[in-house]
């Protein structure tokens, strides 16, 4: 048997996500295949041979998979993953849009964004927006799992030497195509990766506020978040929302800026390692959750927080 | 064109969950129950279809305890055109809801089906892209667009690097995201005039499916707790404090 793990990927990088995802796997405990799919990806799939714990890199370079649609990956894992007992991805908005038509083909059941393994049948995963955390056992003869990357602690990305195989493409149903895409560009760190995230919020006021934000988070290699609230009022892109319904992220330091606390916020960031909030209202329940509260006017403490740092 | 929507009877979304002493599931007695709120998106979505002129029926359809009927007057109160209830007081797991929808699918015939991403309370996210495998139908999951055009729809999707738009043949699936737009509100004469529209009920076994678990719920648990930490009294004070203290910075 053995688990098979579809590598997070843009074809030109590995994402780390992936690294998490194999932690899941070796946790589960069996041979590690990681299928990485996709067009010129030869390099991510280097970089997924070298990660550690990997038996075998399965590399599918086709330009059906170029933007890993979920109809035609959907179709590919199915296929791929008829000889495991375990099929994982990471829950990216990429794992979670494919991988339960793979669940679906195989005719099992799915268990979505695990946070822990208690055993080759059992996990753990939040449910209720992260107000409970539930523990799953299925009798499933395929597990079919999407890993949040908070849950477990990367392996190594050097050290391993895994063989790379090439693999087939299966065929292409012709039934969706990809339109567009507007990526945020960006040379600061990405949210789900960043060991320090400064987010905004609906005390923001507007858009063009967040400079003061970006200014900051330059200086200190930080990566730069919104809630729910910033994001609705059109300040910035979604890309950058944090939350239940966005991104999960775990930094060492968490900085929450003009941010209330609402439950679906707090389900996106309180695994941080350390939370400061920064917030005029000192009833903001931002408060109950933060290791360092400064009750303050952001367009004062900002400024004289860039200056000291 | 026909437009199916799937909606969910789940918690308010205002409740706070508990869960039981026992630690056997979350404890849903006496509470609020509410149609999931990406459902309620689903719905306003396939009106506006039909605003536009886009969709001529929509066919509301949920899966649960008759008391979900509620969940589908809701829609019908929002513009729905008919429901269906398949009833079951089983424990249903996604693969068997996207059984017994695909079976709908196939009796229905709709040209566009329309699914919340994900409900609220078991935040699993499969459905749709379950319902996508088993009909053959392409899907654009976490929508913030869907612009129906001729035997095409292309959907605008919340990706985790920004926005991304897949064309799809017809008939295709959508999931929903939360900027896709605004519910509005039932105003009382439709919710008078939605009583009278029809509901029909089946059970799983008038659709030819049959409700299966494979997953074992053995306990549920709050999850850790943070306490609040200290107040600084001012930016110096924070700074400190994340130097020397906390050692972040």
């Amino acid at each position: 048997m053995g688990i098979l793990v579809v590598a997070e990927h843009d074809n030109a990088t590995l994402k780390g996500a992936t690294l998490n995802t194999i932690a899941a796997a070796k946790a589960i405990g069996g041979d590690i295949d990681v299928l990485v799919a996709g067009q010129g990806c030869q390099a991510a799939a280097d970089a997924a041979a070298k990660a550690e714990g990997v038996s075998k890199v399965i590399l599918i370079d086709d330009a059906a998979y170029a933007q890993q649609l979920g109809e035609q990956m959907g179709d590919l894992v199915a296929e791929l993953g008829k000889g495991y007992s375990h099929i994982l991805a990471a829950a990216t908005t990429t794992g979670k849009d494919f991988l339960p038509r793979t669940a679906a083909l195989l005719d099992v059941n799915m268990i979505s964004e695990i946070v822990k393994v208690e055993s080759a049948d059992t996990f753990a995963r939040p449910i209720y927006a992260g107000n409970a955390i539930a523990t799953v056992q299925s009798s499933d003869a395929i597990k079919v799992i999407t890993v949040r990357a908070t849950g477990f602690d990367p392996v190594a990305a050097e050290g391993g030497s895994a063989s790379i195989e090439n693999g087939s493409a299966v065929a292409d149903k012709g039934i969706s195509s990809f339109v567009g895409e507007e990526l945020a560009k960006s040379d600061r760190p990405e949210l789900t990766a960043a060991d320090i995230i400064i987010s905004g919020g609906r005390g923001m006021q507007n858009g063009d506020n967040f400079e003061m934000l970006y200014k900051l988070a330059d200086k200190i290699g930080a990566g730069v978040g919104a809630s729910r609230a910033a994001v609705d009022a059109g300040f910035v892109p979604n890309d950058m929302q944090v939350g239940q319904t966005g991104k999960i992220v775990a930094p060492n330091l968490y900085v929450a800026v003009g941010i209330s606390g609402a439950i679906q916020h707090l389900a996106g960031m309180k695994d941080s390692k350390v939370i400061v909030a920064i917030n005029k209202d000192e009833e903001a329940p931002i408060f109950q959750v933060a290791d360092y509260g400064l009750v303050a006017d952001l367009f004062e403490a900002i400024p004289e927080l860039d200056s000291k740092l | 064109m026909k437009v199916l929507v799937a909606v969910k009877r789940v918690i308010d979304y205002n409740v706070k969950v508990r869960v039981k002493a026992d630690n056997s599931d979350v404890d849903l007695t006496n509470v609020k129950m509410a149609m999931n709120p990406f459902c309620e998106i689903a719905v306003e979505e396939a009106v506006r279809l039909k605003e536009k002129g886009v969709a001529t029926e929509i066919v509301v359809v949920s899966i649960g305890p008759k008391v979900a009927q509620e969940q589908i007057r809701t829609a019908l109160a929002l513009g729905a055109d008919r429901g269906i209830l398949i009833e079951t007081d089983e424990k249903l797991e996604s693969l068997s809801v996207a059984k017994a929808l695909k079976a709908v699918v196939e009796k229905e015939q709709p040209q566009l089906v329309i699914l919340g991403k994900q409900s609220i309370d078991n935040d699993n996210n499969q459905t749709g892209q379950m319902l996508g495998a088993l009909t053959g139908m392409p899907q654009g999951t976490f929508a913030s667009e869907v612009a129906v055009d001729g035997d095409k729809v292309n959907v605008t999707r919340e990706i985790d690097g920004g926005l991304r738009t897949v064309g799809l043949t017809l008939p295709a699936i959508v999931t929903t995201d939360l900027r896709l737009n605004e519910p509005r509100y039932a105003s009382l004469p439709n919710i008078m005039k939605a009583k009278r529209k029809p509901l029909e009920v089946v059970s799983p076994a008038d659709l030819g499916v049959e409700i299966k678990s494979t997953q074992t719920l053995v306990k549920v648990e709050p999850p850790a707790q943070r306490s609040a930490g200290i107040k600084v009294g001012s930016v110096d004070e924070l700074v400190e404090k994340l130097k020397t203290e906390a050692k972040v910075l």
